[in-house]
C-alpha cells in the first residue's frame, strides 16, 4: 500500500517539478529516526558520491530536515565493498542508509566479493550523473570524428585514456569506445577524478571520461575541451560555461557515431529489513532536500540529470541496470574469475 | 605588487573580529583532534564541515584551515610524549621526539617540534603568496613517472641510514609493503592477498598499524622495563620555551633543506608524509650530529617537523588552483569550498579573490595564534610525563583503542591494533626498525601504482624514468641518495691519498 501511495505521490510530484511549485508532502511518515542516522559513502573523501553525500548533510542541517544528526562515513576499501558490506550486515537497523554509484554494480561484479543490491532496501534514486569524453584544449581535436581519427592513425594502445578506477565506470565506457569506433586505447586507471582531470591538463593522458563535476573547473579554465555527452539526449543547462559553449551544446555521443550511452547511479539505499514506514520516512525527506536552493545549485554546478525515482520504480530501473553491466561486463571481460 | 594589495586586502577580512573568534575556535578544535590518533585532521574536518554551511564562505574555510593547523600541532604532541602517532607525518617525529621525552627534555623536544612546525607553514604561506601561478604550472608536469620518482627518492634516502643492519632494514620494508598490497589492487580492480576474508577488503590502515605498532608496543616494552616512564625525572620549567629558542638557531641548515623537501612535497602534491621521511633521512645524512640520530638529537625533531608543516600547507595550493588536493584533509576542504559554490580550478584566483587571499592571509595569521595557543601549553604537556605509569598506561591504551575504532568504525580494528601491537614489541626485541616498515606501509601502494601508471602508459618500457630532464633527476638523485654510504667510502677512502 505505501509503495502505492509513493508512487501516487511521485506522479504528482513529476508534474509539478518542473514549476518547482510544491509545497504539501503526503502526511504519510509515521516512523521517525531516534538516535543519530549513519550515511555511508561507499568511495573515499572529495569523490563525486563524497561531495554529494555532504552537500545533502549540509542540508539536511541547515534546514532542520530531521531532529537527530546525519552522520557522514566513508567506507571506500575493496572499491566501496567494505560499506557495501557493512549496509548489507546491519540487517533491521533503520538509521543507516548508504549512496551508491555505479560501484554498486561493477564491485562484487569485479571482485566476487559476497553482495548483491538486492541485499539491500532501495529508497530513492537522487539524481544521475553524466559522463562527458575530454580532451585537452590545446589539441586540435575539435569533434568525436577528428580525435577518433588521430586515434586511428597510430599504432594501436598510442593513445591512453584516463580514469578513475579499474573495472569500473570509466573503463567500461572506455571498452565501449573502443568497440564502437574500432580503436585500441590504454586505460590508465587513477584514484580519482580530480587527478584524472589534471593529468589530462598536464598532457599525461589523451583523453577522460570525466563526468561534469570533475571537469567543469579546468573548462572553465579553457583547459579541456568536451567532444560530446554518452545521454541519450543533449543536457539542459544553457548557462554559458566558456567561450559561449554551455553544458547543452555539447553534442550526445551517439550523433557522433560512438554507439554509447551511459549515465551513472546516484541513489540511495537501506539496510534489509527496513519497514515500509521507515523507508517512506527517507524517501520523503529526500523530497525535502530536492526542493531546496542549494541542491538545485549543486545540479547545476554538476550537470546532473535529475531523475527521482523511488517504490517499485526504482527497484525496476535497479535491476535492469545491473543486468545491463552484467552484459558489458561480461563482454568486456571484467568478471571475476570463479 | 597586486599580491601584496591583495594580501592586505586579506588581512582585513581576517581580522574581523567574529572571523579571529572563529580563528582560534578552530585551532583549538584541530589540536585536539591532532592528539586523539585516529581521529587524524581530515575525518576532523569532515566531521565539522556542515558546522560551517551557515557560514560566508570565508569565515568557513579560516575555522576548516585552522583545524587543520591545529591538526598538525596536535600530531606531534602524542608523538613525543608517548610514542603514538597521532598523524602519519608525526611518525618521524617520534624517533628523536620520544627519546628526547625520555631522557627528561620533553618540553625542549615540544618546543622544537611546534616552532620548527611554525617555521615550515610560514616558509610554505610566504612561496604561496609569491609564486603561486609559477608553481602551479610545476605541479601540472607530475605525471606517473615523475610522481613514482619521488616516491623512490622518498625510500632510496631512507634506507641503509638505519644503524640497523641493512638486511633487517630490508626485511622490515618488505613487511611492510607485503601490508600494503592487501586489499583491492587499483590497477586491476582485483583483490589480493585476502585469502577470502571479506574482513581484509579494506587493506591494512596505516593509522591502525601506527597506534599498534608504536603505540601499543611502546607500553609492552616499559611494562617489561619496570613499569615506570624514564621520564618521570621531567621538571617542569615555564623558561623552557626561550632556552630551547636560543639553541634552535644553529638548525638553520636543516631548517631552510627541510622547508624546500617540504614544499616541494606538497605542490607535487606527494603529501608531508613523504616529506617528513625524506627530511629526517637527509638530515641525519648531512648533519655532523646525524650519528645521534635516534638517541634524541633535537634536529631530528626539527627536520621531520618543519617539512610536515611546509607540505600541508603548500598542498592546499595544488587543490585551490588545480582541484588536486594534495592531501586527504584537503580533499575534504575541496569538498567543502564546492558545497559553498565555490569551483577550484585555475579561475579561482581570479574570480574569487577574496576568498583566496581571506585564506591565505588566515594561514598567516593562524600560525601564529597556534604557535602562541600550543607553546603555553609546553610546561603543561611536559607535566603530563610525570604521571606514575600504572596510571597513565590505561588511558593511553583506552585512546588507543578509541582512536582506532573511529578509523573505520570498525571493532575489528581494535583487536588488529593488539596483534600489531606484538608485532612491534617482538621486531623491537629482535631489534628489527619499525620505520622502515611503516615508510612501505604508507607509501607502498602509491608507489606501485605510479610504477604501473608509468608502465602502462609507456607501454612496458622501463626507459619511461628518464624520458625527461625532470623524472631523469629525480631517480639520479634517488640512486645517488641510495648507495651515499657507499659513495661515501670510497671518497673516505680516496682522500688521505694525496695527502700522504
Amino acid at each position: 500500500m505505501t509503495t502505492l501511495t509513493t508512487r501516487i505521490a511521485f506522479g504528482a510530484l513529476a508534474g509539478v517539478w518542473a514549476t518547482g511549485a510544491l509545497t504539501s508532502t503526503p502526511a504519510q511518515a509515521q516512523w521517525k529516526p531516534t538516535r543519530p542516522v549513519e550515511f555511508i559513502i561507499p568511495a573515499g573523501t572529495g569523490g563525486g558520491a563524497d561531495q554529494m553525500a555532504r552537500t545533502i548533510q549540509g542540508i539536511v542541517s541547515k534546514h532542520k530536515l530531521m531532529n537527530t544528526p546525519l552522520v557522514v562515513i566513508n567506507k571506500a576499501g575493496g572499491a566501496g565493498g567494505e560499506g557495501f558490506l557493512d549496509v548489507k550486515n546491519s540487517r533491521n537497523n533503520p538509521h543507516k542508509i548508504i549512496i551508491t554509484l555505479s560501484n554498486l554494480f561493477t564491485t562484487p561484479l569485479a571482485t566476487g566479493i559476497p553482495f548483491n543490491w538486492k541485499d539491500l532496501t532501495p529508497v530513492a534514486m537522487l539524481a544521475l550523473d553524466e559522463f562527458v569524453l575530454w580532451v585537452n584544449a590545446e589539441t586540435p581535436y575539435k569533434s568525436v570524428k577528428d580525435y577518433i581519427d588521430a586515434v586511428k592513425k597510430v599504432p594501436p594502445g598510442q593513445f591512453k585514456m584516463g580514469g578513475t578506477g579499474s573495472r569500473q565506470e570509466d573503463q567500461i565506457i572506455t571498452v565501449a569506445i573502443e568497440k564502437s569506433a574500432k580503436v585500441k586505447f590504454t586505460y590508465i586507471p587513477f584514484r580519482g577524478g580530480g587527478e584524472v582531470a589534471v593529468q589530462l591538463v598536464g598532457n599525461h593522458v589523451n583523453s577522460t571520461v570525466n563526468n561534469p563535476i570533475e571537469g567543469v573547473a579546468q573548462w572553465r579554465g579553457n583547459k579541456v575541451r568536451p567532444l560530446c555527452v554518452f545521454d541519450g539526449k543533449t543536457l539542459s543547462y544553457k548557462e554559458t560555461i566558456v567561450d559561449k559553449m554551455s553544458w547543452s551544446s555539447i553534442p550526445t555521443c551517439m550523433s557522433q557515431g560512438l554507439d554509447m550511452e551511459y549515465l551513472m547511479l546516484r541513489g540511495i539505499f537501506m539496510p534489509p529489513g527496513a519497514k515500509p514506514d521507515q523507508v517512506n520516512f527517507y524517501v520523503e525527506l529526500f523530497k525535502k532536500v530536492r526542493e531546496t536552493p542549494e541542491w538545485k545549485k549543486f545540479m547545476t554546478d554538476g550537470a546532473f540529470n535529475q531523475t527521482f525515482m523511488s517504490g517499485a520504480e526504482y527497484a525496476k530501473w535497479v535491476a535492469k541496470e545491473e543486468q545491463r553491466h552484467r552484459e558489458l561486463m561480461t563482454e568486456a571481460g571484467f568478471l571475476a574469475k570463479k | 605588487m597586486e599580491e601584496v594589495a591583495n594580501l592586505m586586502h586579506g588581512f582585513a577580512t581576517v581580522l574581523e573580529p567574529f572571523n579571529i573568534g572563529v580563528m582560534i575556535v578552530g585551532i583549538l578544535l584541530g589540536v585536539i583532534i591532532g592528539v586523539l590518533p585516529g581521529l587524524g585532521g581530515a575525518n576532523g574536518v569532515a566531521i565539522l564541515l556542515p558546522l560551517t554551511f551557515s557560514m560566508s564562505p570565508t569565515s568557513a574555510i579560516i575555522m576548516l584551515s585552522c583545524i587543520y593547523w591545529g591538526a598538525l600541532f596536535g600530531g606531534a604532541i602524542t608523538s613525543v610524549l608517548f610514542n603514538i602517532p597521532g598523524e602519519p607525518w608525526s611518525v618521524a617525529t617520534t624517533f628523536d621526539g620520544h627519546p628526547m621525552a625520555q631522557n627528561g627534555r620533553a618540553g625542549e623536544a615540544l618546543t622544537a617540534a611546534f616552532t620548527s612546525s611554525f617555521v615550515g607553514a610560514l616558509f610554505a604561506v610566504i612561496v604561496i603568496t609569491l609564486v603561486a601561478p609559477l608553481v602551479a604550472r610545476f605541479a601540472l608536469q607530475f605525471g606517473a613517472a615523475e610522481k613514482f620518482g619521488v616516491y623512490f627518492l622518498a625510500f632510496c634516502s631512507f634506507v641503509g641510514l638505519s644503524k640497523e643492519p641493512p638486511a633487517k632494514t630490508v626485511v622490515s620494508m618488505m613487511i611492510g609493503f607485503a601490508l600494503a598490497a592487501v586489499g583491492l589492487d587499483h590497477m586491476t580492480g582485483q583483490l589480493r592477498l585476502t585469502f577470502g576474508f571479506t574482513e581484509l577488503l579494506a587493506g591494512f590502515d596505516f593509522l591502525i598499524a601506527v597506534i599498534g605498532l608504536f603505540g601499543i608496543g611502546e607500553i609492552l616494552l616499559t611494562m617489561e622495563e619496570g613499569l615506570q616512564f624514564r621520564g618521570k625525572r621531567a621538571t617542569i620549567n615555564p623558561r623552557v620555551v626561550f632556552q630551547t629558542w636560543l639553541e634552535l638557531p644553529r638548525y638553520w641548515a636543516t631548517s631552510i633543506r627541510s622547508c624546500i623537501i617540504g614544499c616541494w612535497m606538497g605542490i607535487t602534491p606527494a603529501g608531508a608524509t613523504p616529506a617528513s621521511f625524506m627530511s629526517y633521512g637527509i638530515a641525519k645524512r648531512m648533519s655532523p650530529r646525524g650519528k645521534n640520530f635516534g638517541k634524541g638529537e633535537i634536529e631530528g625533531v626539527v627536520a621531520p617537523e618543519t617539512a610536515a608543516h611546509a607540505a600541508g600547507t603548500s598542498a592546499l595550493l595544488p587543490m585551490l588552483s588545480l582541484g588536486v588536493p594534495g592531501s586527504p584533509t584537503a580533499a575534504v576542504l575541496l569538498g567543502g569550498l564546492l558545497i559553498w559554490g565555490l569551483q577550484p580550478g585555475p579561475l579561482l584566483f581570479v574570480e574569487q579573490k577574496e576568498f583566496v587571499w581571506g585564506l591565505i592571509a588566515s594561514m598567516y595569521l593562524g600560525n601564529i595564534v597556534g604557535l602562541i595557543l600550543v607553546l603555553t601549553c609546553v610546561p603543561l604537556l611536559a607535566a603530563m610525563l610525570r604521571i606514575p605509569f600504572p596510571v597513565i598506561a590505561p588511558i593511553i591504551l583506552v585512546l588507543c583503542a578509541i582512536g582506532a575504532y573511529t578509523v573505520h568504525n570498525n571493532p575489528l580494528d581494535v583487536v588488529m591494533i593488539m596483534v600489531f601491537g606484538v608485532l612491534g614489541y617482538v621486531l623491537k626485541k629482535c631489534d628489527y626498525p619499525l620505520a622502515p616498515l611503516v615508510l612501505a606501509l604508507v607509501l607502498g601502494d602509491k608507489a606501485e601504482e605510479a610504477f604501473r601508471q608509468a608502465l602502462l602508459g609507456s607501454q612496458g618500457s622501463l626507459a619511461v624514468f628518464w624520458s625527461n630532464g625532470l623524472v631523469g633527476s629525480i631517480m639520479l638523485l634517488g640512486l645517488i641518495a641510495l648507495f651515499w654510504p657507499i659513495i661515501q667510502n670510497s671518497v673516505a677512502r680516496l682522500r688521505p691519498r694525496p695527502a700522504v
